[in-house]
């Protein structure tokens, strides 16, 4: 057995004292092999080792909850005996070194863990985050990094035949040497054909499926769980390579497969590979695991054990079947042209068991490998930031120009450019699918409901104030779904952070995670899986605190309400009220980016209870069908909010007259949450509802064709015309693209 | 009627067109698994969208290979109604059943969305039922979906009043605008644009429909 030195097991990341607690439970030193396997398995990425402790404090449970965190995806009973299984993941490392083949294989990664339980995908949705196009230093970068993430979300995606309905895109510098790629998606399963990812059953076969081994994506997880240097880009071969077309045969084997009734458990080989399906299909089952890596089939010759067992290949999947009845599971795959082999078996002495070459390579308990790594309590003090409190003096000398900067800038112009590279529409099921609503809504054929869908993520907000940050952003997403008249039944998350060995980055991640179990609690939104990401940093340069969120909510199928106003001469309510802002509440909208190029103070409040009874009213409103469009205020606050309602295919705006003590600045472009714009026919029934719930609804104006006109208190503020404000929003991508 | 619905391993609209056929239009469907060389008591075929065998290579390039190819290939010949939808509409091509190629789209890139469709000829079994001139709001969906072919080919598709469709604006730098074209004897026609994603009136547009309802009416009377 090869001596393990000290520079060994640090280029691991292994720190002493875990290499110690190795020791302890092997009884022995480890083989290289088994300090591979170790490595991967108490990453960061595989093992929650920071974050663990904190995750707990999140609201996991709900009536709708069928599984929680700890499987591949959270499920969730979406009436009709059906459930719909759903998580997000992040694959950001590798599309910062490999744009294309990083974020394809993230799509791909993700779908594979929904289909795992037994779920034919249906949708997939993508929070996107790069450093600014038109960065002097960066721009060509970042602008490659675009290209090519988008790229490969379209390559995966559309060939697979899941539709891409929906996203966010958003610019910052601290994202410069750090792209985000956030990817969540949804699939649909019967209740009563979930699959889990345990291995039970003593001397049931254990059969790995799919693409072959190759040497691509060793330490992946590893990779993923480290600061950049100057040296990554030497890690491009730990990306790996994507194959949708070979996924899409995984997908259609794996579920026929699952129709023989002879498969017991699966689990895909995500990071981490054969060692993470092994051991974690072993420890839930409480069983062991017994592998011959000569059988594995593998795309070259003269593999490692250690290769094997830390490749990250795509397309593969790890499955135990009832023994005897192997031939039945074989027999799909031959169908669909994929390799199926028979590689070990399960056994009762909890080890997991690596014989290569006649050898025992590794033998370790399943348990303590899968779930014991360290768990760490690291300090955490204030949060990280540097932005002063103190607004800067400011006035506007042309509201209407303000107005069009902010439609031009790369948080809030049209994403078209991107989301009509991907096919939203595949499977025929997407009613509201990007651009169109606030959420994607998506029927599902087999029980005539439909499901709506959200992600928000606001790092402007969280780094003024985590805690606060997060509130909002979980509010604006569960807002989205009210606005099509959707109930949230449950959420998932990705938490993109820097450095936790940073106890002000640590109190970032700390402060968001105790702000988000605050606000699903407050809402009733379960979270039931996701994924964290950290160690987001390049040269020691961290990036913002960036949790994302993915809610789903169930409504009726039926025609969505969009966004836009459909009819000059309907009345505009704001239901919500104008809301409040001060100075120092306005440093981090996107005004202040835009308009003011700043950052300041602390973001909008928000009063969780008045948001909860917006909602509910705003939803009852479209459920009764009184909304003919309905949109949140957000990015860029009210005048943004009401030109993107006039951006239909008929141009029609609106004239609106306010009332307010607000300056012209604070008025048109502050960001409190808990509003929600809506044409409507019927006022008077609006405005009974509203009055129900204990919200505000004034009739603000009327829509009119082909304008957007803003007084207050008889002023003109603000007066433009739809199909030139149209232009600066649509072409904002492109020409900055072009640059 | 009975439609067949060709099933290629990387097929992904198979399904959307079996919902439109059965849900929408009414009438019966079935699957034909790729290395089937029978079609079975089908009255139509369909040639669905997707990625055929990848399509790593040329779209449709190894899918004019498989055996059900062979079997399409006779039911065309004996004057069955095959109609080719986006990766079907390439596969058609490259199988030698409908003249041209198709292309990389002129941007360079995946192009999804609604596109308007001009109705050029209803002497075909799959515009029966329309007008001439009749436009149709139809999505795409392609990364390669640019029809070229020589001039004197493009000059015989219209001189033999064999374009059925064509956009009115054009996303992918189709020759003369071309959307859909028939073979000589008519009974076969490949279509960039999915029909199949305009038939239900949840989706945004029921104008697909009109295709369908023209093969079933062509059926009616055969």
């Amino acid at each position: 057995m090869t001596t393990l030195s000290p520079e060994l097991i640090a280029t691991h990341q292994l720190t002493e004292a875990e290499y110690n607690k190795i020791v302890q439970i092997l009884g022995r030193e480890p083989s290289y092999t088994e300090l591979g396997i170790f490595s991967v398995m108490w990453s960061e990425h595989c093992s929650y080792k920071s974050s663990r402790l904190h995750l707990k404090k999140l609201p996991t449970r709900g009536r709708y909850v069928v599984q929680g965190p700890g499987e591949n995806a959270g499920i969730v009973d979406i009436g009709g005996g059906y459930v719909a299984a759903f998580k997000i993941e992040s694959h950001n490392h590798p599309s910062f070194i490999e744009p294309f083949q990083g974020a394809a294989t993230g799509v791909g990664g993700i779908l594979r863990d929904i289909f795992t339980m037994g779920a034919r995908p249906i949708a997939v949705m993508d929070a996107l985050r790069f450093g600014p196009l038109d960065d002097p230093a960066n721009g060509a970068r970042n602008r490659r990094i675009l290209e090519g993430v988008v790229a490969g979300i379209a390559h995966y995606g559309n060939c697979f035949g899941v539709p891409t309905v929906g996203g966010e895109c958003v610019f910052e510098a601290c994202y410069n040497g750090n792209p985000l790629i956030n990817v969540f998606a949804l699939g649909v399963a019967k209740s009563d054909e979930i699959f889990y990812a345990k291995a039970a059953g003593l001397g049931n076969p254990v059969i790995y499926v799919g693409a072959k081994t190759g040497r691509d994506g060793i330490h992946g997880a590893s990779m993923a769980s480290a600061e950049f240097t100057e040296e990554s880009k030497q890690k491009r071969p730990n990306v790996q390579v994507g194959d949708p077309f070979l996924e899409k045969l995984l997908l259609e084997a794996c579920l026929e497969a699952m129709q023989t009734g002879a498969i017991v458990g699966i689990q895909d080989m995500g990071a981490a590979g054969l060692t993470c399906s092994t051991c974690e299909m072993g420890s839930r089952g409480e069983t062991g695991i017994e592998i011959e890596l000569d059988r594995v089939p593998q795309r070259e010759t003269g593999l490692t054990a250690y290769e094997i067992m830390l490749s990250e290949s795509q397309e593969r999947m790890l499955l135990v079947a009832e023994k005897g009845r192997e031939e039945e599971v074989f027999r799909v795959f031959r169908k669909w042209g994929l390799d199926a082999v028979a590689v070990g078996q399960v056994t009762g002495d909890g080890l997991l068991r690596v014989r290569h070459h006649g050898e025992i390579v590794a033998e370790i308990p399943n348990q303590p490998l899968a779930d014991s790594a360290p768990l760490y309590d690291r300090p955490h003090t204030l949060p990280l930031r540097t932005a002063p409190m103190e607004a800067p003096a400011f006035s506007s000398s042309n509201l209407t120009h303000d107005l069009e900067t902010l439609l031009a800038s790369g948080d809030v112009c049209s994403k078209r450019w991107i989301w009509q590279q991907y096919d939203y529409q595949v499977r025929t099921n997407t009613l509201a699918g990007p651009a169109v609503a606030d959420a994607a809504i998506l029927r599902v054929k087999e029980t005539g409901a439909a499901l709506a869908m959200a992600l928000d993520g606001n790092a402007r907000y969280c780094y003024l104030a985590p805690r606060e940050g997060t509130k909002l952003m979980v509010a604006e997403c569960c807002r989205n779904l009210a606005v099509v008249g959707a109930e949230p039944v449950g959420a998932t998350n990705n938490l993109n952070f820097g450095n936790p060995e940073r106890p002000e980055i640590m109190a970032q991640l700390v402060e968001s995670i105790e702000g988000m179990a605050d606000a699903c609690r407050f809402l009733d939104v379960p979270i039931t899986g996701g994924n964290v990401s950290l160690y987001n940093e390049t040269l020691g340069e961290g990036i913002w605190p960036t949790p994302v969120v993915g809610v789903l909510g169930l409504l009726k199928t039926g025609a969505p309400v969009g966004v836009h106003f459909r009819q000059a001469g309907r009345p505009v309510m704001l239901v919500g009220g104008l809301g409040d802002c001060d100075p120092v509440r306005f440093g981090g909208t996107q005004y202040a980016k835009a308009v003011l190029r700043n950052l300041w103070g602390l973001p909008p409040a928000l009063d969780l209870e008045h948001e909860k009874r917006v909602q509910a009213a705003v939803r009852e409103m479209v459920l009764a069908g009184l909304a003919e469009s309905a949109h949140d205020l957000s990015d860029g606050g009210f005048a943004v909010a009401l030109a993107e309602c006039s951006f239909g295919a008929q141009s029609v705006g609106a004239e609106v007259e306010l009332t307010s003590d607000l300056g012209p600045e604070l008025l048109l472009f502050h960001e409190a949450p808990s509003r929600v714009l809506l044409s409507t026919s019927e006022p008077e029934r609006v405005k009974e509802i509203a009055a129900r719930h204990g919200v505000e609804a004034p009739r603000i104006g009327v829509t009119v064709q082909g304008q957007v006109v803003i007084r207050n208190r008889g002023a003109a503020l603000l007066q433009a015309n739809v199909d030139s404000l149209r232009k600066v929003f649509e072409g904002g991508l492109e020409s900055k693209l072009r640059a | 009627m009975k439609f067949g619905v060709v099933v290629f391993p990387g097929s992904n609209c198979d399904h959307d067109a079996w919902y439109a056929v059965r849900e929408n239009l009414g009438q019966e469907a079935e699957f034909i698994w790729h290395d089937s060389a029978r079609l079975g008591d089908v009255d139509a075929v369909v040639l669905p969208g997707g990625f055929s065998y990848g399509d790593y290579l040329r779209c449709g390039a190894i899918a004019k290979f498989s055996p059900v190819m062979q079997a399409v290939k006779r039911f065309a010949a004996d004057g069955g109604l095959v109609l080719g939808i986006c990766n079907g509409f390439q596969i058609l091509v490259e199988a030698g059943l409908l003249p041209g190629a198709l292309v990389r789209n002129a941007g360079l890139k995946f192009v999804c969305r609604e596109v308007r469709l001009r109705t050029e000829t209803t002497d075909s079994p799959f515009t029966a039922a329309g007008n001439v001139g009749q436009v149709l709001r139809v999505p795409i969906a392609h990364g390669e979906g640019c029809y070229v072919a020589d001039e004197r080919t493009l000059d015989e598709l219209e001189a033999e009043n064999r374009v059925v469709f064509r956009y009115l604006d054009n996303p992918n730098g189709s020759a003369r605008d071309i959307a859909g074209v028939l073979n000589p004897a008519r009974n076969v026609m490949g279509m960039m644009p999915h029909p199949e994603r305009a038939s239900d009136p949840l989706m945004g547009s029921t104008d697909g429909l009109l295709i369908f309802r023209s093969m079933v009416s062509a059926l009616a009377h055969a």
